[in-house]
């Protein structure tokens, strides 16, 4: 808004505003700060050891060193097996790729029909597509335990990429539909006269001008899957284990003494996936945000 | 082949309703039943215990502290996100330098993974090594914080990540809302000679009901959901002292093999989220186009 009215402050409110926004800045910053510093001091420092007296969790490392990067990745003990984290990466990236890519297909397509072809009861069946956007998902984890077992899909990637899938096309249907219903009917009608059918419209007419939409249920999508943790601690097998799930045990199972540089170097390797994603399409992940609260 | 296409739009809605209807629609209803079963390791549908499964729940002391933790958490979260949101999108709508800067840092917790933020404060609330060691070499000597480790104080630890997580999210939703005040009720004001707290608390606060709304909607059913939080910074305790019902939920299924009882938290769960969500999306919904 440009609200003249409401915002002439003098020269003390100015400082005082600009004062709470960087106490706010500080306080949003300060466990990334004490991440990434943990994640590059070695044990002593970070116990405060002889040389070390007065280190801090918010002390820049004194020698930064990417040792605890290489152990989280690639030889911290999870569980039984001490191979780091990178093969549940990889898990990660495999089961992002493949959900999202068909809850998007899945809720580009919903949408166009559901804005753009109209029929009795249309409304009624978005309404309890949406309301699978909201349900604790703890309401759905012990059949579908049991289906993904029937499926013979029980412990796999597949299994929880099919999870993912199902609980993703609610938001991906949101998305599109709520974007399409902006589009003027008149291209649709336009196109009809034309003679372009059902699919010729959608691939000829609505896809080329769709791509912010795209963007911000891909983005959607892929934060959403990438940071899963419950579906993948009820539903995935020791091989098929996805990074988040592979965090918490990392952390939350370690013998002996915390290796606290080892848990953060983690906690980072699986956070900037997301981080990155949020920098470069920040603009888009707003939206997507913000017209998940259902209207656009 | 005419019908076929006649009616193309809706049996390409086919596949996705019957994913839908069978793993939102068709789960629900088999939680339901199963709650009224004596199941336990495994669904059986042979034994049927009725409500007085809920009743266990309702009388079960982890239950009990999960309700409580649940009021705690939901209260102080929703209001403590709303609070810092409104206040940061209120202070940056006033024209301030390095905007996109400012929103960037406070929205950027929402791209991280719960676990993500437990693991992190965690360590930050570690009593011997985070905040605590960290204020005392700063020279505060007495500075104590280890609700982390005290059961009846590490609620509010789940409530600290929780709303430093999400009132970057409350923030985006209230600057939009502010930006799309029409400013010529503004301008009104101001030859009323309105002052600016005045304007703001007369004018624009209440032309902001329906961000609160979706805030409150959103956020509560947040509150609801949250379990991975809670397991990465408490792993539920000390004892089962942050229990909510999502973590209860999931020790009754899948570690204690009472299923059943997991099925009626289950169920429970979802009413609450129900009352929440049905009359927001039937409004929502009612007013569109």
């Amino acid at each position: 808004m440009t609200v003249e009215a409401a915002r002439t402050p003098g020269t003390l409110q100015r400082v005082l505003i600009y004062a709470v926004l960087l106490l706010a800045a500080l306080f949003f910053l300060m466990p990334l700060a004490a991440m990434v510093f943990t994640s590059l001091k070695t044990m002593p420092e970070i116990t405060g050891a002889a040389g070390f007296e007065s280190n801090t969790i918010l002390t820049p490392p004194q020698a930064p060193s990417t040792e605890a990067w290489g152990t989280a990745w690639q030889s911290a003990c999870i569980a039984v097996a001490c191979e780091g984290l990178r093969g549940y990466f990889w898990n990660s990236i495999v089961m992002v790729v493949f959900a999202v890519f068909f809850s998007v297909m899945f809720g580009a397509i919903n949408g166009y029909v559901l804005a753009k072809w109209r029929f009795r009861g249309d409304n009624i069946i978005f309404g309890m597509l949406l309301f699978g956007c909201f349900i604790p998902f703890q309401i759905v984890l012990i059949p579908m335990a049991r289906l993904l077992g029937f499926l013979d899909m029980a412990g796999t990637l597949h299994g929880l990429i099919f999870v993912h899938l199902c609980y993703g096309i609610p938001f991906t249907t949101l998305f599109f539909r709520n974007f399409y219903v902006t589009i003027p009917d008149e291209l649709i009608s336009a196109g009809r006269i034309d003679g372009a059918g059902f699919w010729s419209i959608f691939f000829l007419i609505l896809m080329p001008i769709s791509l912010p939409i795209f963007v911000v249920a891909i983005i959607w999508q892929f934060t959403n899957v990438w940071n899963d943790f419950l579906f993948g601690a009820s539903f995935a097998g020791a091989d098929a284990r996805p990074l988040m799930v592979a965090l918490n045990n990392l952390v939350n199972t370690s013998t002996g003494t915390k290796a606290y540089n080892v848990d953060m170097a983690g906690a980072m390797i699986a956070a900037l996936p997301t981080i990155l994603v949020y920098v470069v399409g920040g603009r888009y992940f707003v939206r997507g945000l913000t017209s998940g609260a259902v209207k656009g | 082949m005419r019908t076929l296409r006649r009616y193309l739009p809706q049996l390409t809605l086919l596949p996705s309703l019957i994913l839908v209807a069978v793993t939102v629609y068709g789960f629900i209803a088999l939680t339901v039943v199963l709650s009224l079963t004596r199941s336990k390791m495994l669904p059986r549908f042979d034994r049927w215990e009725g409500f007085s499964n809920y009743a266990k729940v309702w009388n079960h002391p982890r239950w009990e502290v999960a309700m409580e933790n649940f009021a705690i958490f939901g209260v102080l979260y929703i209001g403590g996100t709303m609070l810092i949101g409104l206040m940061l999108a209120i202070l940056i709508d006033q024209r301030v330098r390095a905007e996109g800067a400012l929103r960037t840092i406070y929205l950027y917790p929402m791209a991280l993974s719960f676990i993500v933020t437990g693991v992190a404060w965690q360590w930050i609330m570690a009593p011997d090594l985070g905040l605590e060691r960290a204020f005392q070499i700063w020279g505060w000597e007495s500075f104590r914080f280890d609700w982390i480790k005290q059961s009846d104080m590490a609620i509010y630890c789940v409530v600290i990540a929780g709303v430093w997580q999400a009132s970057g999210f409350v923030m985006a939703l209230f600057l939009a809302a502010l930006r799309g005040i029409n400013p010529e009720i503004l301008s009104a004001a101001r030859m009323d000679g309105a002052s600016a707290p005045r304007i703001y608390w007369h004018v624009i606060i209440p032309a902001l009901r329906p961000a609160f709304l979706t805030a409150i909607v959103v956020q509560g059913h947040l509150a609801i959901k949250s379990y991975d939080l809670v397991v990465a910074l408490t792993r539920g305790g000390p004892g089962y002292s942050t229990e909510l019902p999502s973590t209860f939920m999931y020790e009754f299924t899948f570690s204690r093999n009472e299923m059943a009882l997991g099925a009626s938290s289950a169920v429970m769960m979802l009413i609450l989220v129900t009352v929440l969500i049905v009359p927001y999306l039937y409004s929502e919904l009612r007013n569109d186009r």
